[in-house]
């Protein structure tokens, strides 16, 4: 547990004075969504029925972009070794390693994200269904972003490549995070695509911290 | 199972099997060509375009098939690291994501005449896409490193992470309501398929797998006798061993 919360609290002090990282990720949400109206058209029927699909899928994009966050620095000034070598289980470190992660990018994409839905038409019950789905989607993407990103340490285009390991593992939570809101704009139940996001956030942050330990061993051994 | 650990014993034995698989190969793949080409009979609701089936659903069972040996062999080689089980890992993906593209385009044609579109999205041509892309990123990050030996622990990780497709694609006819057809083959009260068309479909899913072991062995050969070409060319420039007489 000291592990975790002094893993932990040392990311969030380096996010904090390198400054900006967050604000940066929040941005690129914010420009993909604005690109969707002046590319689709900004008809409001169109934007409406198509914003949840747009809001995710810029999510999807930035917290994929700022994946390189989580050991990127630290495999560079060779701190990753410490950790690996410190007496905390690695699965545990770089379980807050996502957390912190999640804290500063997920949640700051969840608080821009409404006022993104008010610029697609999103309507009202569909905007809580998605803040809910993307509270429920958006730790698990750091968390399976973890695997990944260290897996690609030290690799030639690693930034090209992690998109080609990571978007295929976030499809699941896409296609969940989005039904969800569609079945709300649908007047549905969305109780069961819910359900499905948080079993498959349950089931990350199980068995993530392993592969991705594991995958930090490979990186630095 | 270790002891085929040992590369050399593996060679011999890779050998051996060589002939038969490809001769196993040729026979069932011409066989049960001719049988689902000319002498099975159309189906009743299809016509001819079942025959389609007969290369697309040995295809689709060869692409998870691939998929599960390929994270079997990475989870040994992470676990004992036999060198072997890497080399079998890496020859796999290939010949995997082959039989996936084949499964998905011939699927795609299939589809065409049958549903009236190339494509939808529904679970199972998803969850199949999906599965081609992993393949695509196992080779991808095998390829991306300097030293090959990092290459082949960072694959291996990713492959047995992207294991948890493969029930998704197996059940996914039978979680959501899809397009796709369900199971035929694999039902509890048998088989829902003619003898006349499920002789020819086995042999071709016979055919595959020993397609698959060819050229899996030739790969693996391939791999071991660049490895050992590498290390003599190392021991030449380092020069440890004198260079051979130029002639």
């Amino acid at each position: 547990m000291r592990g975790f919360t002094d893993t932990l609290r040392r990311e969030l002090r380096l996010a904090l004075r390198q400054g900006g990282d967050s604000l940066l990720v929040v941005m690129f949400f914010v420009l993909v969504v604005v690109l969707f109206p002046l590319g689709a058209g900004p008809e409001p029927g169109i934007l409406s029925r198509i914003g949840a699909g747009i809001i995710w899928v810029s999510a999807l994009l930035a917290a994929m972009l700022s994946m390189d966050r989580l050991y990127q620095s630290d495999f560079e000034d060779g701190s990753l070794e410490l950790l690996v070598l410190s007496p905390a289980p690695l699965e545990i470190i770089v379980l807050a390693k996502a957390a912190a992660h999640w804290l500063t990018t997920g949640l700051p994409l969840i608080v821009a994200s409404p006022l993104l839905g008010l610029l697609l038409n999103l309507e009202v019950e569909g905007m809580a269904v998605m803040l809910v789905s993307l509270t429920l989607g958006t730790p698990a993407l750091s968390l399976v972003g973890a695997i990944a990103a260290a897996l690609v340490l030290g690799a030639r285009r690693g930034g090209v490549l992690i998109s080609l390991l990571i978007l295929p593992l976030f499809v699941p939570i896409l296609i969940f995070g989005v039904g969800a809101v569609d079945a709300a704009l649908l007047e549905l139940t969305y109780r069961p695509q819910l359900m499905v996001l948080g079993a498959l956030l349950l089931l990350a942050a199980a068995l993530s911290p392993w592969a991705a330990a594991a995958a930090v061993r490979q990186a630095v051994a | 199972m270790h002891r085929f650990a040992n590369p050399t014993r593996f060679v011999r034995l890779a050998g051996r099997v060589q002939p038969w698989a490809a001769a196993l190969a040729l026979l069932c793949l011409g066989v049960g060509l001719y049988f689902a080409l000319f002498s099975s009979p159309p189906d009743y609701q299809q016509g001819e375009t079942v025959r389609i089936m007969y290369v697309h659903v040995p295809a689709a069972w060869m692409a998870m098939f691939c998929y599960v040996v390929m994270a079997a062999a990475s989870a040994s080689s992470l676990i004992w690291r036999h060198r072997v089980a890497d080399l079998a890992a890496k020859a796999t993906a290939p010949v995997g994501a082959a039989f996936t593209l084949l499964a998905l385009v011939t699927g795609s044609l299939w589809g065409k005449p049958m549903w009236g579109t190339w494509w939808v999205w529904d679970a199972r041509l998803t969850s199949v896409l999906i599965l081609f892309f992993l393949y695509l990123g196992y080779i991808a990050l095998q390829n991306a490193f300097d030293d090959p030996a990092r290459g082949a622990r960072a694959a291996a990780i990713l492959a047995v992470v992207g294991v948890i497709n493969v029930p998704i694609i197996k059940f996914s006819v039978d979680w959501w309501n899809t397009l796709h057809q369900p199971a035929s083959l694999t039902r509890l009260d048998g088989p829902a398929i003619h003898t006349s068309m499920l002789t020819p479909l086995l042999l071709m899913a016979l055919g595959y797998t020993a397609l698959y072991v060819w050229l899996a062995i030739i790969r693996m050969r391939a791999e071991l006798a660049e490895t050992k070409i590498r290390a003599i060319r190392y021991r030449q420039a380092s020069g440890a061993a004198p260079a051979p007489q130029e002639s």
